[in-house]
C-alpha cells in the first residue's frame, strides 16, 4: 500500500488506467474477431419493425429542465454538507446552528417547489 | 518528483499492481457469478430450473454468453455520433470498476515484512469517491441514448437520466449522518468504527434485568442499529442509481424497447451489461461497509486469520445481492410520476431531515448539564419521529382517490380531447 495522501491517489490512478486498458482491449480484440458487414437495413434504427419515420430526434418533456435545475441545488448542497459533517465534532454548536439555517432554507425552496406544482408529472 | 521516484522504486508499487490486479479479476469474477446466480434465484422463484446446460449447475453460462458477444457483429446505427456512440458503453463499466477501488474487503495481512492492506486505495475522501464514480456512470447512459440517433433511445435517456440525478441526490445525502457520527470520509475509518459489540448499556444495572444489558455485549456496533433510516434511504436510492427493477425505467422494456441501449449489439452490450452487475455489487459492498460493520465478523480463528474477515465481507455482500435479485422478482416496475414522487418528495425531504436528526442527536453545546441536553434530545427524536410517522401514515393523498372509469365520451368530445390532452 503506497502510504499518504499521493500515494492513495496514484493507486486509484493505476486502478482506472488498469480498468480502461481492460475495456478498451476487449474492443480491440473483438474488432479482431467478430464480422463487419453494415448493410442498409442494419443501419436502420430500431422502430418496432417499420422503417424509421422522420430524424431520429423526438421531443422531450420541458419538466425535465425544472428536475435539472434542482438537481444542481442540491447536489451543491451536498458538497457543502460533506465537509460540515466531517468537521462536526471540532466545529461545535456554532456550526451546527448555521447548518441548520442553511438547509432550512433550501428545505424552504424545496417546499417553494412542491406548493407551485412544478414537481409534479403529468 | 521525489515521491514519484520514491514510490516507482520502492516494494509498494508491487503490492498496488498485485491489489489492482486482484480486484479487476474478482470483480470480473463476480460479475460472471451474479450473473448466474440472479438467473438461478429467479429461475427459482419462478419455480423454473434455470440454465443448466454449461458446467456444474449451468455455472458457466454466463462464460458461454460472454464468448458469444465477443463474436457478434456491432451493428452501428447510420445517424449515430460516431465517437460518442462508441464511448458511451466504456462511460458506463469503468467508474462502476473505479467506486469498488474504496472497498475494504477484508482486515491486512504483513507479507514479507509489509502491511498490505486489503483495500486498492484507503481514499481519504472514499465516500465521496465512491459517489462521484457512481455519478459518471450517468454519462453513459445519457451520451448512448444522445449518441443512438434513433427515437426511443433518445427518450430513454433523458428519462433516464433525470431518474438517476434526482436519486443520486437522495443517495449522496443519506451518506452525510454516517460521516457525521463517524468524523470521517475514509470507508476504512467507517468499517473501523463498527468493530466490536455494542456494549453494556448499563440502562438496567442493578435491577433483575441486569441480564438484558449483558445481551448488548454480543451485538455488533453497527450503524444499521442508529442509522437504519439512513440504510433504508441508500439501499432505495441505490437500487435507483443501479437501474434495477422496481427502478429499471431507463430500461423499461413495455414502453421505450430497451431505453437508452436499444441500438447496442454485439461486445458494447455487453459492457453496459457488465457495468451494471458490478454496480450492483459495488453498492451491496458498499452497503455492508457503510451499515453492516464491513469484513467484522464474529469469528476470527488462529488459522490463516486474514481469510475471515475476507470471508465475513463476502457472505454479508452476496445476502445484499440476493436482496437485490428479490426484489427484482417480486416488485413491479414504478409508474414514472410515482418515481419523480417518491425521489423528490419523499427520499430528499427524509434524508435532509435525517441529518438535522442525526446532528441534533450529536451536538454537544457547552454549558449545559448533561441531563437537559438528554431530555432535549429524546425531545426533538420524538418530535421528529412522530412527524415522519405522520407523512407516512398520510401517504399519497391520490393513492386514496377513488378512481372511476370515465364514461364513454361522445364522438366530438373525443375530438376535443386530443387537442387538451398532454402527451
Amino acid at each position: 500500500m503506497p502510504e499518504g495522501y499521493f500515494g492513495s491517489y496514484v493507486t486509484i490512478g493505476v486502478f482506472a488506467v488498469v480498468g480502461l486498458v481492460l475495456v478498451f482491449g476487449t474492443l480491440a480484440l473483438t474488432r479482431l474477431l467478430r464480422p463487419n458487414v453494415p448493410t442498409r437495413a442494419k443501419t436502420l434504427t430500431y422502430e418496432s419493425g417499420i422503417d424509421p419515420i422522420g430524424t431520429g430526434w423526438a421531443q422531450a418533456n420541458v419538466r425535465y429542465y425544472v428536475f435539472a435545475l434542482l438537481f444542481v441545488i442540491f447536489d451543491v448542497e451536498a458538497v457543502f454538507l460533506f465537509p460540515w459533517a466531517t468537521v462536526f465534532e471540532d466545529l461545535g454548536t456554532q456550526a451546527f446552528v448555521e447548518m441548520v439555517i442553511f438547509i432550512g432554507v433550501l428545505a424552504l425552496a424545496l417546499l417553494y417547489a412542491i406548493k407551485k406544482r412544478v414537481l409534479e408529472w403529468l | 518528483m521525489g515521491a514519484i521516484a520514491d514510490f516507482l522504486g520502492g516494494p509498494d508499487v508491487v503490492i498496488a499492481i498485485v491489489k489492482v490486479v486482484v480486484a479487476f479479476a474478482a470483480l470480473l469474477v463476480a460479475t460472471l457469478l451474479t450473473i448466474w446466480f440472479e438467473r438461478k434465484v429467479i429461475a427459482d422463484m419462478q419455480a423454473r430450473i434455470g440454465p443448466n446446460r454449461w458446467g456444474p449447475f449451468g455455472v458457466l453460462q454466463t462464460v458461454a454468453d460472454g464468448i458469444k458477444l465477443f463474436f457478434k457483429e456491432d451493428v452501428r446505427p447510420r445517424y449515430a455520433d460516431r465517437w460518442t456512440y462508441g464511448l458511451a458503453p466504456v462511460m458506463a463499466a469503468v467508474p462502476s470498476f473505479l467506486a469498488f477501488a474504496v472497498i475494504p474487503f477484508g482486515d491486512h495481512v504483513t507479507v514479507g515484512g509489509e502491511r498490505v492492506d486489503f483495500i486498492v486505495s484507503d481514499l481519504n475522501i472514499g465516500v465521496l469517491f465512491f459517489l462521484a464514480a457512481g455519478s459518471i456512470g450517468v454519462y453513459g447512459v445519457v451520451l448512448a441514448g444522445w449518441a443512438s440517433g434513433s427515437k426511443y433511445p433518445l427518450l430513454g435517456g433523458i428519462r433516464s437520466s433525470a431518474q438517476l440525478i434526482s436519486y443520486e441526490i437522495a443517495l449522496g445525502l443519506s451518506l452525510v449522518p454516517i460521516v457525521l457520527v463517524t468524523n470521517s470520509l475514509s470507508t476504512v475509518d467507517i468499517v473501523a468504527a463498527q468493530a466490536g459489540s455494542v456494549g453494556n448499556v448499563d440502562l438496567f444495572d442493578g435491577t433483575f434485568l441486569q441480564g438484558v444489558s449483558e445481551l448488548f455485549e454480543v451485538i455488533p456496533n453497527w450503524y444499521i442499529w442508529s442509522q437504519w433510516p439512513a440504510f433504508l434511504l441508500f439501499m432505495i436510492a441505490g437500487i435507483a442509481e443501479t437501474n434495477r427493477a422496481p427502478f429499471d425505467l431507463p430500461e423499461a422494456e413495455t414502453e421505450l424497447i430497451a431505453g437508452f441501449h436499444t441500438e447496442y449489439s454485439g461486445i458494447r452490450f455487453a459492457l453496459f451489461f457488465l457495468g451494471e452487475y458490478i454496480h450492483v455489487v459495488v453498492i451491496s459492498a458498499m452497503a455492508v461497509t457503510l451499515f453492516f460493520g464491513g469484513w467484522n465478523g464474529p469469528i476470527v480463528d488462529e488459522f490463516l486469520p486474514w481469510i475471515w474477515p475476507v470471508g465475513w465481507f463476502l457472505v454479508k455482500t452476496i445476502a445484499f445481492v440476493y436482496l437485490f435479485i428479490w426484489l427484482r422478482a417480486t416488485l413491479p416496475r414504478l409508474r414514472y410520476d410515482r418515481l419523480m414522487w417518491l425521489g423528490w418528495k419523499r427520499l430528499i425531504p427524509a434524508s435532509l431531515l435525517w441529518i438535522m436528526v442525526t446532528a441534533v442527536v450529536n451536538v454537544n453545546p457547552e454549558g449545559v448539564d448533561e441531563q437537559t441536553l438528554r431530555s432535549i434530545r429524546l425531545a426533538v427524536f420524538g418530535a421528529l419521529f412522530l412527524l415522519v410517522l405522520f407523512v407516512v401514515a398520510k401517504g399519497d393523498p391520490r393513492l386514496k382517490q377513488v378512481v372511476t372509469p370515465e364514461r364513454p365520451r361522445s364522438r366530438r368530445a373525443q375530438k376535443q380531447g386530443v387537442k387538451s390532452g398532454s402527451s
